[in-house]
Parts: C-alpha cells; structure tokens; sequence
C-alpha cells in the first residue's frame, strides 16, 4: 500500500545522505523523497513516498524518528492531508497538432511555460495521478522530456507536523519550545502518566 | 616484574608485589552491590534520563581565549572522563600536546580498532562512555570495526577523530577520509566540526547522545584548524537536539497491563538481554523474578544480570542456550523481554518462536517493538524504570506444575560434554576457570565456540562481568576488550577466554597490557582450528573443512616476545594447575590451552529451525518432551 510520510529534519549537511543510507541498508523502497526548505531555516522538510505493508511503514516510521537528526516524523496513515507533485513536461507539437496539446493543457489546469517552433513546456501540479494521466495523453505526441518533484503533504486542517514537543510529554534536549530547566531537571509534577502514550503502545493497550 | 607503573596509581594499583610467592590464589571479587556503585551513568542522569552534566550547559565564558583541543581536554574532565584510549598521528597532533599536560590516563594501543574495542570494553565494565581518540584516514576507518560491535550491542563510547584542515577536506589530501560518511551507519551520530565555536555544544550533544536512550558511539571528526584555532568569545555550549526525545519512563497504562498479564500468566518466562545492563536493571529483574515467581533466562549479552545460582534462573536461551531455557520460552504463555531484541540467535524460527506467549517487551528504542515478533504489550522506556512499576503491581503466584516441568527439563538436560578424549576438552578448562574463580571475575571473549562455552559453563553471578561481542560477532574483541575492562576495573580479576583464530586476530595489544602491566589473564582454548566454523562444515557441508584449520604459533612464546608472561598448557592433568598459575600471576599472562578439536557445541538450533527443534548433541537424545513441540514439529 502506498504511504506518504513527512519529516521534519534539522538542516544540516549529511541528514540526507542518513536517511538514504537508512533506507538501503534496512531494504525499504522508496517511490520518492522530497527535501526542502520549511518556514523555519533551521528546518527541511522530507516527504517521502513508500509502498509497503503495515508493518514496514511502521519500521520505516520508527527507523526514521530514530535518527538524531530527524526532528520529527508523522505518516499520513490516518489522516486527511493534501498531497502534491509538481512537473515540467515538454511535448513535441507535430504540426496541426498544437491547439488540440493546449486544450488538453487547460483541461488539466497545466500552464505553458515555454514555447518553441516545434515544442511546448506545460507546468503541471496536483496528484501523481493526475501528472501520470496527462503525460500518457501526451505521449502520442512525443513526450521530449519529463521531470517530477516527487511529492510534498501537508496534513488538512489545525493539524501539523511540526507540533509543540510537550505533546510528546518526552523532552526534546535544546529543541524549540523545550526549556533550558529541562535539562538540569525534570519538570514539577511529572510522572509517567503525564506522557501520552506511543502509537505502538495504544494499538496494544488491551480494552478496558 | 616491579609494580611502578609509567601510569601512575592507577596502572600499579592492580599488582600485588607479593603475589609472586602466595601460594593460594588470591584476587578481588566484586559484589553486586558494589557494581552498582560503579554506575557513574546513573547519578548523572535525571529522571528524564537527560544528563546531568560537569558544568551546566549555557552561555559561558570558561572556554574563552584556549584552543579546542584544550577544550576538548577540559571538556572530558567536567564529564568525568578519566581514561581514554587512542593512537596519535599528523591531523590529532595538537590535541595529543594537549593530552601531554592532561590528567587524564591515556592509554596508547597498537591498532586504532584496539582503542576502540578497549573503550567498549571499559564501557561495558563500568558503564561509563569509552572514549577514543585517534589521527585522520586510517586512523578513524580503523576504528570502524569497533564502532560496528559498538553500535550493534548499544555500547556508549565516543570517537574523537583528526581531520585534514577545513579548507583542504574534499581535495584529497594526505590522510584524509570522509570519515563522517564512512561511520554513519554504525554510529548513533557523527560531527564534523567546522568550527571552535560549535566544539563545545557539540562535544555536549556526543556525551548525551551517546549515553541516554539507547546508548551507543558517537564520533566528533576534528580538522586541525578547529583543535589549534582559538575560541574569543563566551559560547553557548547548551546541546540542541530537537529531534531526540528518548523516552524514559514507561507509561503507566501499559506497565499495569504489564503487570496483570503477568499475575495472570500460568507459565510466565522472564528473557533478560543486554538493555537490562545497560539500564542497570540487575535488582530490579531479580526483585520481579523473585516477587513474581518467573523463571529467568538472559541473552548473551545479559549474562550477569539474573545470578544463575538462583533456582529460578533458565541460563542462556538461543542458538546455543541451555534446552530447558529454550523449551520453557516455547511453551511459555506469558514472555516478558526486557532490554532484548528478539535477534535471530535468540528465537530461530521467527514463524515457530513462543507460540503460545504473549509477549510484554520492555525497551528503551521503540523501533525495537514489534520489529521481529508482534508485540502485545510494548512498554517503552528505561529498563530500570519500568520495572519498578511493573513490580508494584506484581503478586506472588504458586506456579508448581511450572516449575515442576522446567526442573524436569533441567535435570534432563543439563549442559554437559563427555571427557572422552586424549586432549583436554575446551568445556573441561572453563570449568575449571569457573570453579576456581567461582564465575566471580570479569570475563571477556573473542567470538565462536570458546564464547558460547564461556556462556554455558560459567556460573554468571555478577552484571558487568561478561564482556563479549554479541551483534557484530567480531572476532578478535577478546584481547582489548579484557584491556580496557582491567582499566575500568584495577584490582579485579579480568579474564579473556579467548579461541586460537580470535585470539591471533588481535594479539599486538599484549604490547599495551605489557606497557602499561595489566594483569588481564588469557585463556587461549587452542584447537588449532576455527572451531564454530568448523562446526558448521562438518554438520552443513558435508565436514569439507575448507580454509579453516590453522597453522598457529607458539602462544606461550609469542606471549613472552611481547614481554608477558606465556604458559602452554599441553596435557589434560596440567589443566587445573595452569589455571592456578594465570590466576596467581601479578602481571599479563596468556595461557596457551591445547584442547580436543573435534568438539561440537551442544545444543544447536540450526539456522530455520525452530527454537525447540534442538540438535541435542550430548546434552540428550531425548525426544522433543513437549506436546508444543510435537504439533509444531508437524508443521515444520
């Protein structure tokens, strides 16, 4: 099954080169993976794209919150998201065929970037889907060249990935929001039912 | 042999001037009680398993005006930091003239990989972070194999390695290696350090990363600039680690759970692995094995953690675990892991592993949970921690029948050899080891058939006492594992049960127990073969034993070129003596074992097999005893 999961990562060389690295030693696939700059410069955001069962997804999940450097890890398993795919297709335009190309072209809400005697470049947004479909429309023309983004996600609503770290109840050390007392001591009144229970720890929790 | 020592108290404080002449053996032992005085790690950190460290991290004006190797020496003082190991070269010069001042006990090696099995080694000892430093290039790929044995078996330890300039790393230039790159897999994190200002904050991240959560090594690459160039200003040296949160405390939902599946279980088995040692969880698993009224078997690497002289103790599970251990974790209803990982050696047959249990896992790591077997109840967090909630709730249940069986099974098959042959039989020597020293010594070990002897046939009473490479298997650990255990722990016994092919692996670092006179004792079970190799050829491939006997050398005097006293042990009589002898001798001393070759160790689950399928060996030829273990044999 397809899964889109998205990290948070602290800009840094060589974050990347971890999680790929991650990714092929542990034998998980990825179908894409996306690094770009978030709203905080100290921050990347990864979305990655795998197909996989349950049980994978979790270990991918898991192997990624694991890495120092990723901040934070969320997988759209559960949720409402948005998910988009960017692309710069050129299409040859054989004569006589031209309009019939644009047409097609607004029918997707692509735009036309570039043109030329005997190609056009249309820029297309929206789901994987809806890409693959418009280029196999293309391809009888003569697809020149294609190049994708991969996908980015965004969960819908209030909901974000980058959550204030005492959801967790687990203390991140120097993070954003955790207090510099964190480290010397633990906060007043904490015990272990102030820390909400993990993803795994819930599934298991027997009824009652 | 005089007892200065070029080290000061420290190195000479092990040597008893006497000991030449006394006649009975006389060494320290320790006691469970006093390991955990030796627990550094546990008063440093806070309920939030955060250190707490020498000098409270912030904006501070302490460092200004030195340069970051001096940093770096004053920074492994205020986190407590009184050995280390390491092997100088071009791109760690200054710090090595920074160490030359230091008060640190420096412990110069003969192989960068030594250094870093030393510092796993200490590490493992005491519970304190091994630290290691080394040159650029292959200086820092040289400690590759010891960060790997590090990682698999989450040991702390932090690598401090030289690199060419800042300016001239990607040009190739002399000694240099993308060393950050080359240790990514293997380490919990890697720095590269561009600049001075960033040593102090990051040298406080390696120390939290490397000891909190899952321990595990760490590496800081240090290019020449950054350790010669000064800081000139205050800096914050406060860690900043957003994205590390280890989890601590268990959450109290599940470790009641935790706690009613246990009172309610009918056959209940406790599987102790590492985590429990490095949690230093020792009373806490016996309070719940004693409370609660479980049978306890540990892994490997948590041998020490449950005394085995306790009735209720399984021994060693797994690959080569005792049967009773493995029969009881298959027919068990109510399997309670904690700090282990259910790895391969442990549960054979993943399809055919405890299928009657269910299975409460403590640990620390939640990418731990449910990653081989499904989980029904994870507690995540600090073994010690969670523990102690769980036995809060745990009651006290008869369990006769259980018991019953499981004594049935011990009496049956115990561990066992038959000492039937001309040479000494490898198992008869550690018994001997073991009933001399009454399994109250540091043991290390290299890795094969010696190791999984050492396992079964000593007695493991005490935690921090069995310092062997689990994960990584790596061949060769026993000699500088034994070394830096004996720094971590002077004045008490350390001994390498080693095999011929580890031991030849890594033999140079006798030139550093002779430097420095630690009176580590090597056990060589010499076979002249690479003998669970040769285990394998001869029950898998048809005993076309290719590549795996070995012409070794006199080990009594290659011992004695090194300047250590050498011993070589040829008749099975000479045995009990020879053991005397290494253990009443003040300085190193490597004992050269000539033992049976054609020995198997028994029992053995095969690769694939499930865990009760056993080739019992001599252990019995005793039909699978369980009704499990009949339908499961049907389906296998």
């Amino acid at each position: 099954m397809r899964h889109v999961i998205s990290a948070l990562v602290m800009n840094e060389p060589g974050v990347l080169a971890h999680v790929a690295g991650m990714f092929s030693a542990r034998g998980f696939n990825i179908d894409s993976l996306v690094v770009g700059r978030t709203e905080d410069p100290a921050l990347s955001r990864m979305t990655i794209v795998v197909n996989a069962d349950d049980r994978i997804l979790e270990q991918v999940r898991k192997q990624l919150a694991k890495i120092v450097t990723i901040v934070r890890v969320r997988d759209y398993k559960d949720l409402p998201f948005v998910e988009r795919d960017m692309a710069l297709i050129k299409v040859a335009t054989p004569a006589g065929k031209r309009s019939e190309i644009i047409e097609t072209v607004d029918i997707f809400r692509g735009r036309i970037v570039d043109v030329s005697p005997n190609t056009l470049m249309v820029m297309m947004a929206g789901e994987e889907e809806k890409i693959d479909a418009f280029i196999d429309l293309m391809r009888p023309y003569g697809l020149k060249e294609v190049a994708r983004t991969g996908v980015i996600a965004m969960p819908r609503g209030s909901s974000t990935v980058s959550a204030p770290d005492d959801e967790t109840g687990a203390h991140a050390i120097g993070g954003v929001t955790a207090k510099r007392e964190a480290l010397v001591k633990p906060p007043k009144g904490w015990h272990a039912d102030k820390r909400e229970p993990t993803q795994e720890e819930l599934e298991a929790t027997p009824p009652g | 042999m005089t007892t200065a020592s070029p080290i000061g108290a420290r190195g000479g404080t092990s040597t008893p001037a006497t000991a030449k002449t006394a006649a009975p053996i006389t060494y320290k032992a320790i006691t469970t009680d006093q390991v955990s005085d030796l627990q550094v790690i546990e008063k440093k950190v806070d309920a939030n398993g955060l250190p707490i460290m020498g000098h409270p991290p912030g904006l501070s004006t302490r460092l200004v005006g030195k340069t970051g190797s001096q940093i770096l020496i004053q920074m492994l003082a205020e986190h407590g930091v009184t050995d280390a190991f390491g092997y100088p070269g071009g791109a760690i010069l200054p710090t090595f003239d920074a160490l030359y001042d230091a008060k640190i006990n420096f412990i110069l090696v003969r192989h960068e990989q030594g250094a870093g099995h030393m510092a796993d080694g200490y590490a493992r000892a005491t519970g304190k972070p091994g630290v290691v430093i080394v040159t650029s290039g292959p200086g820092a790929t040289n400690t590759v194999t010891a960060l790997g044995t590090a990682y698999m078996d989450s040991i702390p330890m932090i690598v401090f390695s030289g690199q060419v300039r800042t300016y001239m790393i990607g040009n190739d230039a002399f000694q240099e290696a993308d060393v950050t790159g080359i240790v990514r897999p293997v380490t919990k994190r890697a720095y590269l350090v561009k600049n001075v200002r960033d040593l102090p904050r990051i040298i406080n991240e390696a120390f939290v990363i490397a000891t909190t959560g899952r321990p595990g090594p760490v590496l800081i690459d240090l290019p020449v600039d950054v350790t010669t160039s000064k800081i000139e200003e205050a800096v914050d040296d406060t860690p900043h680690l957003p994205g590390y949160r280890p989890r601590v405390l268990g959450h109290s939902k599940m470790t009641k759970s935790a706690a009613e599946m246990i009172n309610a279980s009918k056959r209940p088995v406790l599987y102790v692995g590492g985590g429990a040692v490095l949690a230093n969880a020792w009373k806490e698993v016996r309070q719940l094995a004693d409370k609660g009224n479980i049978p306890c078997t540990t892994t490997l690497l948590g041998l020490g953690a449950f005394d085995e002289n306790n009735p209720r103790a399984l021994h060693m599970l797994g690959m080569h675990g005792s049967a009773y251990a493995n029969y009881a974790v298959q027919e068990s209803d109510c399997l309670i892991a904690v700090g282990a990982r259910f790895d391969d050696r442990v549960t054979g047959n993943l399809k055919f592993f405890a299928p009657k249990a269910k299975i409460i896992h403590i640990d620390i790591d939640p990418a731990s949970i449910s990653k081989n077997v499904k989980v029904d109840i994870p507690v995540v967090g600090d073994a010690r921690l969670c523990l102690r909630d769980i036995i809060e709730h745990i009651q006290h249940v008869e369990r006769t029948e259980w018991f019953d069986q499981i004594n049935a099974w011990k009496a049956k098959f115990p561990f066992t050899y038959r000492d039937d042959s001309k040479l000494a039989k490898p198992q008869a020597i550690i018994e001997a080891i073991n009933r001399i020293t009454q399994g109250k010594a540091i043991f290390a070990t290299g890795v094969g058939q010696h190791q999984m002897w050492a396992a079964q046939f000593i007695r493991w009473s005490q935690p921090r006492s069995m310092i062997s490479s689990g994960g990584l298997g790596t061949m060769g650990f026993g000699v500088p594992a034994a070394i830096g255990a004996q720094i971590g722990r002077p004045g008490e016994t350390v001994i390498d049960i080693d095999g011929d092919s580890s031991f030849i692996m890594f033999p140079q670092e006798l030139a550093t127990a002779a430097q420095y006179k630690l009176p580590v004792k090597i056990a060589i079970l010499n076979n002249n073969f690479q003998g669970m190799v040769r285990q394998w050829q001869q029950l898998f491939y048809n005993s076309r034993f290719s590549h795996t006997e070995m012409v070794n050398p006199d080990f009594a005097k290659l011992a004695e070129g090194f300047g250590v006293k050498g011993i070589s042990c040829k008749r099975k009589e000479d045995v009990d003596k020879c053991v005397a002898e290494m253990l009443a001798y003040p300085g190193p001393v490597v004992v050269d074992f000539l033992c049976e070759t054609n020995e198997n160790v028994y029992p053995m689950v095969a690769s694939g097999k499930a865990l009760h399928d056993m080739d019992l060996g001599v252990v019995g030829q005793a039909p699978a005893p369980t009704n499990t273990a009949r339908e499961l044999g049907s389906l296998a």
